[in-house]
């Protein structure tokens, strides 16, 4: 065991791992989410209301808008999960008793992410408008609510599950065979001294890399190819953005992956720690890079961790290309950081390279 | 020979975190030698072939392979180097022909499909050619590793202990070609520890923990070390070896076979321990020359002292 520190590692640091992220990051029922107020009326009701939403643990108040269509640009570029409208004349209607509506647009390309807040929000109406429907407004308070909620679900009105899962599925399978392919088989080709032959003729480090790597670039063209298609046919997800712009965030995507896989053999001895290994890349992938749990609800240290992920950014490329008809100027926040990984990960993995042939 | 050398390095020098695997190595050797580079388990010959074929980079020293500089030139002297690795490296999945072919693709090779196929037939390969190289014996997959160094005409060849494991009517073949190839001019410089493999050698250096003990033609080097033998047989060798095995001016006893040979530097104080043994019952006593074997035992006990 001593001698094996890899295993011990496994043993040791799995649960321990487990325990951090599932008892700490992970969170199914979000708060403090990202939200925009559109405030297109200021008076003392509204006011109440502002201070309702501030106090609730659901909703941070990141901005507060004024005009119509000031909002929609916070939940299409993601830096909001919701937009909360108040329109215009909303208090003279309400006392009127015309039952104006307040608008809630949330972010629903993650439905479990939306959900919580959306259940909470009629609640945080209700305490908010309470303490002022007195006096002349009384008779107000003993009917239904004097205003109505309308939920708005963005980008997935339906709230189907399949929507937010199909399309970020295709970046766990490129993470997965990506990362474990490529670690497998060039730690097979040190295992096996086949890479003394290959260093021994004129190839260069540079060419021996392209060669190795260039068929799995094929190959996670055909695993993109195929969730697509599967995605298009078998659960109707509707593709409403840059096509461009998606194959861009996967060209990329892939690429960091194989260098990962790359980093990874110039580290494993065997093919049985490149495998360890990229265990060890993937289960953190899964957890906090918003795949299987909102990745607003997990604390800011376990986002520091899932912004260092590539699959992160890929998810968030692929959302919001599928989903959200975003081009490529919606996705840049992501590609940046995503091509930023991408340099990272292949100066590394040519830097250990080159250290292995010594 | 003429004075043209192959590989001229002076100064190699390799640290692997600190620990010195070779330390301050000079070498010459002259085109169409086959050159035993000799020494024993881990003492930095992998080491320094693969420096001198651009596989390493020196972390001190200089020199030139091929006439190219190992520092700088690595890459022309790889395309006009074989270099054989100490284990099996070629494709196990894949047939001898696909093996054989890959390499010459490696070396983008003119000619590719008429090279292959004078590489089988050369190695009597021909009939196996779609045998997959992970299911050939030991012998074989020399042979194959043999082949694929050879494909591109090298003209140096170096070869890390090519025939471990490979049984001794294989290694006459090996050595057979090693010379065939010798007389068509391609340099050979062969890492080995076996004795009969030494003995095949124009020249042999011999190395311990990274420094040069000794470099000479092989003919020579019995009379360099200058080391006196005594061949004795007797009933009971034990006994003898017991009597002989630290006693003054024996320095190395050692059993070939049925007999038992003694060696020293000084041989006034051999021949005075010899005729301690020479009254036993049944002893008889024969001077020989030392062989190549006993030396090099010598040579390494030596070394060992050195560093202990």
């Amino acid at each position: 065991m001593r001698r094996d520190r890899l295993t011990f590692a496994i043993m040791v640091m799995m649960p321990v791992l487990q325990l951090l992220l599932f008892g700490y990051a992970i969170n199914n029922d979000p708060r403090h989410l990202a939200t925009v107020v559109e405030l297109r009326e200021d008076g003392p009701l509204t006011r109440a209301f502002l201070a309702g939403l501030r106090l609730s643990s659901y909703f941070d108040i990141i901005a507060v808008v004024r005009y119509e269509g000031e909002g929609d640009q916070w939940i299409r570029s993601g830096s909001a999960t919701f937009l909360i409208v108040v329109p215009e004349g909303f208090e003279t209607r309400l006392v009127r008793g015309e039952r104006p509506q307040i608008l809630i647009a949330a972010d629903a390309s993650d439905p479990v992410a939306a959900g919580g807040a959306l259940g909470a929000a009629n609640e945080i109406a209700r305490r908010s408008f309470a303490p002022l429907l007195v006096g002349p407004l009384l008779p107000l308070a003993t009917k239904a609510p004097p205003y109505d909620i309308v939920i708005h679900r963005r980008f997935n009105p339906a709230a189907e599950t399949s929507f937010n899962i199909v399309p970020g599925l295709l970046g766990v399978i490129l993470t997965m065979t990506m990362v474990m392919i490529t670690s497998i088989a060039l730690t097979r080709e040190f295992e096996r001294g086949t890479m003394e032959t290959l260093l021994a003729t004129p190839l260069r480090p540079a060419e021996v890399m392209i060669g190795k790597t260039t068929p799995y670039i094929l190959v996670g063209a055909m695993q993109t190819v195929l969730v697509l298609v599967a995605g298009a046919l078998l659960f109707q997800i509707p593709f409403s953005g840059s096509f461009d712009a998606l194959l861009m965030g996967v060209g990329i995507f892939i690429f960091a992956n194989l260098m990962l896989g790359y980093l990874i053999s110039t580290v494993a001895r065997t093919q049985m720690q490149a495998m360890q290994m990229t265990f060890f890349v993937f289960l953190p992938s899964i957890l906090l890079s918003g795949f299987m749990f909102p990745f607003r609800a997990m604390p800011w240290w376990a986002q520091m961790i899932g912004e260092a992920l590539p699959l992160t950014h890929f998810l968030r490329i692929v959302r919001e290309t599928i989903l959200k008809g975003a081009s490529f100027s919606g996705i840049a926040d992501d590609l940046v950081p995503l091509l930023a990984i991408l340099v990272a990960l292949t100066s590394l993995a040519m830097m250990r390279f080159r250290r292995t042939l010594d | 020979m003429n004075g043209e050398s192959v590989i001229d390095v002076r100064g190699l020098t390799k640290r692997f975190g600190g620990r010195v695997v070779v330390d301050d190595f000079a070498l010459r050797v002259p085109r169409g030698a086959i050159y035993g580079f000799l020494g024993p388990n881990g003492s930095g010959k992998t080491t320094t072939i693969r420096m001198v074929c651009g596989l390493l980079r020196p972390d001190e020293g200089e020199g030139t392979c091929l006439g190219l500089d190992v520092r700088q030139e690595s890459a022309l002297i790889k395309e006009r180097v074989g270099y054989m690795t100490q284990r099996f490296s070629l494709y196990e999945d894949m047939s001898i022909r696909e093996n054989l072919d890959f390499v010459a693709r490696l070396y983008a090779l003119p000619d590719r499909r008429r090279r292959v196929e004078a590489a089988l037939g050369d190695l009597g390969l021909s009939g196996r050619a779609e045998q997959l190289a992970g299911t050939l014996s030991g012998g074989w997959k020399q042979r194959l590793a043999l082949a694929a160094c050879m494909i591109h005409e090298p003209e140096l060849l170096l070869l890390d202990e090519p025939t471990a494991g490979v049984d001794p009517k294989a290694r006459r073949d090996f050595w057979d070609q090693i010379r065939a190839y010798a007389a068509h001019g391609v340099t050979t410089l062969v890492s080995t520890h076996y004795m009969d493999e030494a003995v095949q050698c124009d020249q042999i250096a011999f190395i311990a923990y990274g420094r040069k003990l000794i470099d000479a033609p092989t003919r020579e080097i019995p009379g360099i070390v200058g080391l006196h033998a005594w061949r004795v047989t007797a009933p009971d060798l034990d006994a003898v070896q017991a009597r002989l095995r630290g006693h003054p001016g024996v320095e190395l006893t050692a059993r070939f076979g049925a007999d038992l040979h003694a060696c020293g530097l000084d041989r006034e104080a051999l021949d005075a321990a010899v005729a301690v043994i020479r009254d036993m019952p049944g002893v008889e006593v024969t001077r020989i020359e030392a062989g190549l074997e006993e030396i090099f035992i010598h040579l390494m006990a030596q070394s060992t002292d050195a560093l202990q």
